[in-house]
């Protein structure tokens, strides 16, 4: 009996999540078709570009400083046991561009932008104004998602270049401020070990990252029912979602660069 | 001329149209009644392509809503004008640019006869002053003013009222009501109201339909309504309960 109602829960569970991934999808392919339509909306593209790009710099600058801080003082002291103190530059250098610096501004900007979209949107939806939009002949896709889907993947891999640069800097101030790391092979061993194939891997996965959140956060708060018990649960799942979809896509993506590099 | 035909529309497992049947008159106004939680704004927003049935047809004009792609029913809806229940107005934009809205995405006038027209269309919604106004500063009868000078700012063909006067007070009320018809009397529009006002729908329609367990269970005039013999609609007219509902 109990094997019975453990076994449609489970169907039940699968179905709802191809159900979803159907949907999401689907609303995946709206977005590249209207993308293509005119009129093309500069000024929402602009808003949304300071939203998530300038107005996220702040929380990057303090993430980026004290993330690259914290490496350096945890790998120079794990480093000094077999005295090579001098690859803590490579191996914070080496992190970052691959890393840490693509998955941690996507991190910022999923539970920063990522949430506030899927809020915003879901307030439309409840508040009827997503169909007031297509009430006036305006395609909610074309002028809500569009300028924030192409917002998120243009402005995050700029983050992640502030990220990185930031991030050796409190990587430097400790390794070499505070641990006493000799400046020279600390920034040599760097530039032998990172070259621009790592910092073009991480772009490349801040692009794909910029574009999942944006898209999962719109179509969250884009399918929102019910009032604000709904636009909070949107938010919530838009935020964990991301977020994990963030985890996941970064190790397939980091097997699929590291395989372009041959492996470096 | 609208014709809803056969429609039929469940959400998952709940029935909530079984077969609606309407014929919406050209340039008059027509108004939709019935209990609440029967359809009617899910009826309402089929006019617009908001909500497509299950099956059945809504043909406007000529023109059946299901043949049309997303494109085309977008570009059709420029013949629409809608006053949501709630107003919907942008919350991000004030009162001029909730107004300016479908004027500035559809239409190529310049900046400066877009704020003509603006001003003009809230004037005969009886507001002024208000351009730089956000939306949660004002009172509900006000946004519904707002909503619906940015309905008919384009000069529809076909106006729909979600409930305009529901939450109102009696003066408000009434003051909706003069512009339902106001708005119809100078722009000849066609124009549906859904509503529970029954003293109201008999001062503005020249149609009344009600639609009662997902059909519509009479059309008519008034006069129609009051010779009725079902026992819903004279329940309906007189406002009485049958005791045991809750």
């Amino acid at each position: 009996m109990w094997e019975s109602k453990y076994y449609k829960n489970l169907q039940f569970y699968f179905l709802s999540l191809f159900e979803e991934l159907g949907l999401f999808s689907q609303f995946g392919v709206h977005f590249f078709r209207w993308v293509r339509q005119k009129p093309f909306r500069w000024k929402n593209l602009i808003a949304q570009m300071n939203f998530i790009g300038v107005d996220s710099t702040p929380i990057i600058l303090l993430v980026s400083l004290f993330t690259g801080a914290v490496f350096a003082l945890q790998t120079g002291y794990a480093f000094r046991l077999f005295n090579a103190q001098s690859l803590v530059g490579a191996t914070v250098g080496l992190s970052l561009t691959r890393e840490i610096a693509p998955v941690f501004a996507a991190l910022m900007v999923t539970a920063r932008a990522g949430s506030s979209m899927a809020a915003e949107i879901g307030s439309m939806r409840v508040t009827e104004q997503i169909d007031a939009l297509e009430a006036m002949a305006i395609n909610p896709i074309h002028y809500l998602l569009v300028p924030r889907v192409l917002a998120g993947t243009l402005m995050l891999p700029l983050l992640t270049v502030v990220f990185n640069f930031v991030g050796f800097v409190g990587a430097y101030l400790v390794g070499v401020g505070l641990l006493n790391i000799p400046e020279g092979p600390f920034m040599s061993r760097m530039s032998t070990y990172v070259d621009v194939d790592d910092l073009f891997g991480g772009l490349i996965k801040a692009i794909i990252f910029g574009f999942l959140i944006t898209l999962i956060s719109c179509y969250q708060g884009y399918k929102t029912q019910g009032g604000a018990q709904g636009v909070g649960r949107a938010t919530t799942r838009a935020v964990v979602i991301s977020s994990v979809t963030i985890l996941v896509v970064d190790y397939f993506l980091t097997q699929w660069i590291l395989e372009l590099m041959g492996s470096k | 001329m609208i014709t809803l035909k056969n429609i039929h529309k469940s959400f998952k497992t709940q029935k909530v149209l079984c077969g609606v049947n309407l014929e919406i008159p050209k340039g008059k106004i027509t108004v939709i009644i019935g209990r609440s939680g029967e359809g009617k704004s899910v009826l309402l927003k089929h006019l617009i392509g908001l909500v497509l049935p299950d099956s059945g047809d809504v043909v406007i004009d000529g023109c059946n809503l299901n043949t049309l792609d997303d494109y085309a029913l977008k570009d059709f809806r420029k013949n629409f004008g809608m006053l949501f229940q709630n107003a919907a107005l942008f919350d991000s934009m004030n009162v001029f640019e909730n107004v300016a809205f479908p004027l500035v995405e559809h239409s190529d006038l310049t900046e400066s006869k877009i704020r003509d027209r603006v001003h003009e269309v809230l004037e005969l919604v009886g507001l002024k002053d208000i351009d730089q106004k956000s939306p949660s500063q004002l009172s509900g009868g006000m946004r519904k003013r707002v909503g619906l000078a940015r309905a008919i700012a384009l000069l529809p063909q076909i106006l729909l009222y979600d409930e305009p006067t529901t939450g109102l007070d009696p003066i408000m009320t009434d003051s909706i009501d003069h512009l339902i018809l106001n708005t119809q009397k100078k722009l000849g529009i066609t124009s549906v109201v859904i509503s529970h006002d029954i003293g109201a729908t008999f001062r503005i329609a020249d149609k009344v339909a009600i639609l009662h367990e997902g059909k519509i269970l009479l059309e008519g005039d008034e006069k129609t309504f009051r010779q009725s013999q079902n026992s819903f609609v004279k329940r309906f007219l007189e406002g009485k309960s049958e005791g045991t509902e809750m």
